[in-house]
């Protein structure tokens, strides 16, 4: 919308607000005041519906349709009937009803269920996230459903039987994270799906019913553009994947598991050329093969051939002499992925020297200081680097230290993501990076021994984290370690404004840590803490935020039941679940673990049996739904706006201009109802 | 808080557990996906009372390492375990393989590379398994009892366990099943 135009009608939704009077005031000249009853009815309304939806159908960014939807009630219509994708972040904030009640044409669904600490081994096998009420509630709204992306949730075979039934126009299935299928739910997904275009299984856990699932698709050619199964931990049918792959001629992505020999991806890639993502698989022999063939394959003129290849993964087996038959592709990589190949620096570096578009990078810390300081000096264009364990314990020699991180921070100035496991770090390194690379976005650093201090001052990390939050303008997520007081929590909440997801384990020293970071961090989303010593006090600082975070996670802290209660009661929107403390501990009030996040639809039916604290405060009864729900679209409305410069005049907070009229109108009404301003 | 040492907790469940130690080795839980397996909300050493817990029946030169923290360092399971089969291969840790008994609710994993010759193997799955295999007769197999012990090789066959050399064995065998003698029928000493 150009600023210049104003808009032609007032669309003020019912029941006419005897704020009324207020509206005229707006800076608007062009509105036309007509009360709703009249407006209603008239035959623009329908026009501009139609109108609307032709344009609304244009806007893709999930926070403008989310700003639209809040306009006015016509507005609120036409974007959900516009909307085709819909993202939810918590599968427990609302219900697969309220999602089929507000849009009704849903084709793309992106949804994730358990908080990222269940990863971790933190959260009981049998929490939820179950996929099962959305696919049955989806499939009688959905028919046209056409893509599921979901990560973290629990999907039975029943759920894949069932989506490959209702949905005949399917096209995408893409499971991250995920876990209680095996083979035989691909199997049926494989078979039934006909328009499939893409399957990913991503770091899933998948069974193995050992069903042979490649022979299940179809016969014909395929529609396949990506095929991904590098986490299936089974063997497969060779023939048939080939048989596959030949037949389809769309296939751009393939990531082939650990059961695929070297001779086998031979074969493959000599059948598919066109490949731009590769997984290798094992990138080893199969023993046998190995000893009766007479000749090796050329393996590099096989990579020669794939001369589209830009993304790089799998030597889930690496033998390391068979590395170089990668050189061909070297040249045109963008993205590299290491991270299960234990390879040597003296190994390593003859590939990277020759990686000069590497935009993404992932590796074992075997290529150690050493093989970074060989991709600080080549990969100049690095955007993203992540440094994994080869010995994920606390105790393990760290092969990697502050000298690779400097390295890094020295060369690769475009660097807008990190996670780093090390064992040793400095304040120094740290600080280097922060100052070197301005376009961090993300800085993970997991010192692995616990509270380790800077290795060669003793001081505690603060300074780093402290020149991190400080000198990265646009750092959105953090992830903090080793030995942290207090000050370093104080730096994060003056300076990590936009901050919106962070990370803390066995760090801080009281209180305070926590509410510097509640008070002083205005787009925290997601907060999750472990084993750091934050109790009540904490907890009760932070409840102006609740409601504008996705949720909070905090286990082996100093929480009590009764703090907890008391969160749940005052925020009814809340739901405040306790998990872990067993009845007949010695501290009944100990909470080991307490898992909070916002609701529309209060505390979910399909809890394990374990202690649950779920508060339902008795006023939720006494409003109706819709109210509740303006209620929290008020609030969300409140966010979006919050953050800018507040104006003379208008309602504070929000750049009033003319065509954001019908904007005010809301943010005036929901003053009115005695909404604050959220957050800071 | 004072908080137990992981090892009280799963006293009831030995029986029950899935390791990877030598069997019957007095030897403590300490993988985390054992700990998940049992089906109790997992209950962690604080910072402040962690105990020293011994190492598992893997030769280790090394002093007792520390008593790991659930959960700590944050890597997936999915990538602990990939490099853990690596590292148990680099390290020349062993070779195990799976074993199911017909009738046995569990499945148990063995170390092949400790036993030396197949009586060392048999004794051992039948103190795991509390049978007897009988006696191996090259022609008839195993006679003298129910149960048969076989393998599966790198061919997908399923063989009677002793009809191979003993290195040729440990170097094709994927998984090993006792099977009730009244399912043996057809597997000859054939290879």
């Amino acid at each position: 919308m150009s600023e210049d135009e104003s808009p032609p009608l007032d669309l003020r939704p019912e029941p006419p607000c005897s704020s009324s009077s207020a509206v005229d005031s707006t800076p608007n000249k062009s509105r036309n005041c007509i009360s709703s009853s009249t407006a209603s009815q008239t035959f623009p309304d329908h026009v501009l519906e139609n109108v609307l939806e032709n344009v609304l159908q244009f806007l893709d960014s999930r926070c403008d349709r989310n700003a639209a939807s809040l306009v006015c009630k016509l507005w609120w219509k036409v974007e959900a009937l516009t909307r085709s994708e819909v993202f939810i972040g918590n599968c427990y904030a609302l219900s697969p009803a309220r999602l089929t009640q507000r849009f009704k044409r849903v084709k793309s669904l992106v949804l994730k269920g358990k908080p990222r600490f269940a990863d971790f081994n933190l959260m009981p096998p049998d929490w939820g996230a179950n996929f099962a009420p959305w696919v049955s509630t989806m499939a009688k709204a959905y028919p046209w459903l056409e893509k599921v992306d979901l990560k973290r949730i629990f999907v039975t075979d029943d759920d894949l039987a069932l989506v490959a039934e209702s949905f005949p126009g399917f096209k995408e299935l893409i499971l991250v994270c995920c876990e209680g299928f095996g083979t035989s739910g691909i199997a049926i997904v494989a078979n039934k799906c006909r328009k499939l275009k893409v399957l990913d299984l991503i770091e899933s856990e998948v069974t193995d019913d050992e069903v042979d699932w490649i022979s299940c698709f179809p016969e014909d050619v395929t529609c396949l553009e990506s095929l991904a199964f590098d986490c299936v931990e089974a063997p497969i049918n060779f023939k048939a994947l080939e048989g596959l792959v030949g037949r389809s001629p769309f296939l751009k992505k393939l990531r082939l598991n650990r059961f695929v020999s070297l001779e086998e991806l031979h074969r493959l890639l000599l059948g598919a050329p066109q490949l731009t993502s590769l997984g290798t698989g094992s990138f080893s022999h199969d023993n046998e093969a190995h000893h009766q063939s007479e000749q090796e394959p050329d393996y590099a003129a096989a990579f020669l051939a794939c001369k589209s290849v830009v993304c790089l993964s799998g030597f889930r087996e690496l033998m390391p002499e068979y590395l170089p038959a990668i050189f061909p592709v070297c040249a045109n990589l963008t993205s590299l992925n290491f991270s299960y190949a234990n390879i040597s620096p003296d190994m390593f570096k003859p590939i990277i020297h020759k990686c000069h578009k590497l935009q993404v990078f992932w590796a074992l810390d075997s290529i150690c200081d050493e093989g970074l300081q060989a991709v600080a000096a080549t990969c100049k264009e690095l955007r993203e680097l992540r440094i994994f364990p080869f010995d994920p314990r606390e105790d393990s020699e760290g092969p990697v230290s502050e000298l690779g991180l400097q390295a890094i921070s020295e060369g690769c100035r475009k660097l807008e993501s990190i996670l780093y496991f090390c064992q040793r770090m400095t304040n120094a390194a740290v600080i280097a990076m922060s100052e070197n690379c301005p376009e961090l976005t993300v800085f993970r650093l997991c010192i692995m021994g616990r509270h380790r201090p800077d290795h060669v001052t003793g001081k505690p990390m603060d300074e780093g984290f402290g020149a991190i939050v400080k000198n990265c303008k646009k750092l959105t997520r953090l992830a903090v370690s080793g030995l942290l007081t207090d000050q370093a929590f104080r730096y994060m909440g003056e300076y990590g404004k936009l901050i919106r997801t962070l990370s803390v384990a066995f760090a801080g020293d009281s209180d305070m840590a926590l509410r510097h970071v509640l008070e002083g961090c205005p787009r925290l989303q997601k907060l999750e803490i472990r084993d750091s010593p934050f109790g009540d006090v904490a907890l009760r600082s932070g409840m102006h935020r609740y409601y504008n975070m996705r949720f909070v996670w905090m286990s082996a802290c100093s929480l009590s039941k009764g703090c907890c209660k008391d969160v749940a009661r005052a925020m009814p929107n809340l739901v405040v679940e306790v998990i872990g403390s067993d009845d007949d501990d010695d501290n009944r009030d100990y909470v080991e673990t307490l898992y909070m996040y916002r609701s529309l639809d209060g505390p979910r039916k399909d809890a394990p049996k374990f202690p649950l604290l779920r508060e339902k405060a008795p006023c939720i009864s006494d409003r109706s739904c819709s109210e509740v729900e303006q209620a929290w679209v008020c609030l969300q409305y409140q966010r979006r706006y919050s953050s800018l410069e507040p104006l003379r005049g208008g309602t504070g907070g929000v750049k009033a201009i003319s065509n954001y009229g019908l904007v005010l109108e809301g943010m005036r009404r929901a003053k009115a109802r005695g909404f604050s301003d959220v957050s800071h | 808080m004072e908080k137990v040492g992981v090892c009280d907790e799963f006293v009831n469940l030995k029986a029950t557990e899935l390791r990877l130690g030598l069997p019957g080795t007095e030897d403590v839980c300490q993988e985390e996906k054992e700990m998940v397996s049992c089906g109790k909300i997992n209950k962690r050493a604080l910072p402040e009372t962690e105990k020293e817990i011994e190492s598992t029946g893997k030769t280790e030169t090394a002093s007792p390492p520390k008593a790991q923290i659930i959960g700590w360092p944050p890597v997936r399971s999915f990538r602990k375990n990939s490099i853990q089969a690596k590292k148990n291969e680099s390290e020349g840790q062993g070779m195990y393989v799976k074993v199911s008994m017909d009738g046995a609710p569990y499945l148990r994993k063995i170390d092949l590379t400790v036993y030396k010759q197949y009586p060392e193997l048999m004794k051992s799955l039948e103190n795991m398994f509390k049978f007897s295999v009988g006696e191996y007769f090259e022609r008839e197999g195993y006679k003298g009892s129910d149960f048969v012990p076989t393998y599966e090789d790198k061919d997908g066959d399923w063989m009677l366990v002793g009809d191979v050399p003993w290195e040729m064995f440990v170097s094709s065998c994927k998984r090993l099943r006792i099977m009730k003698g009244s399912e043996v029928k057809g597997l000859g000493c054939g290879v």
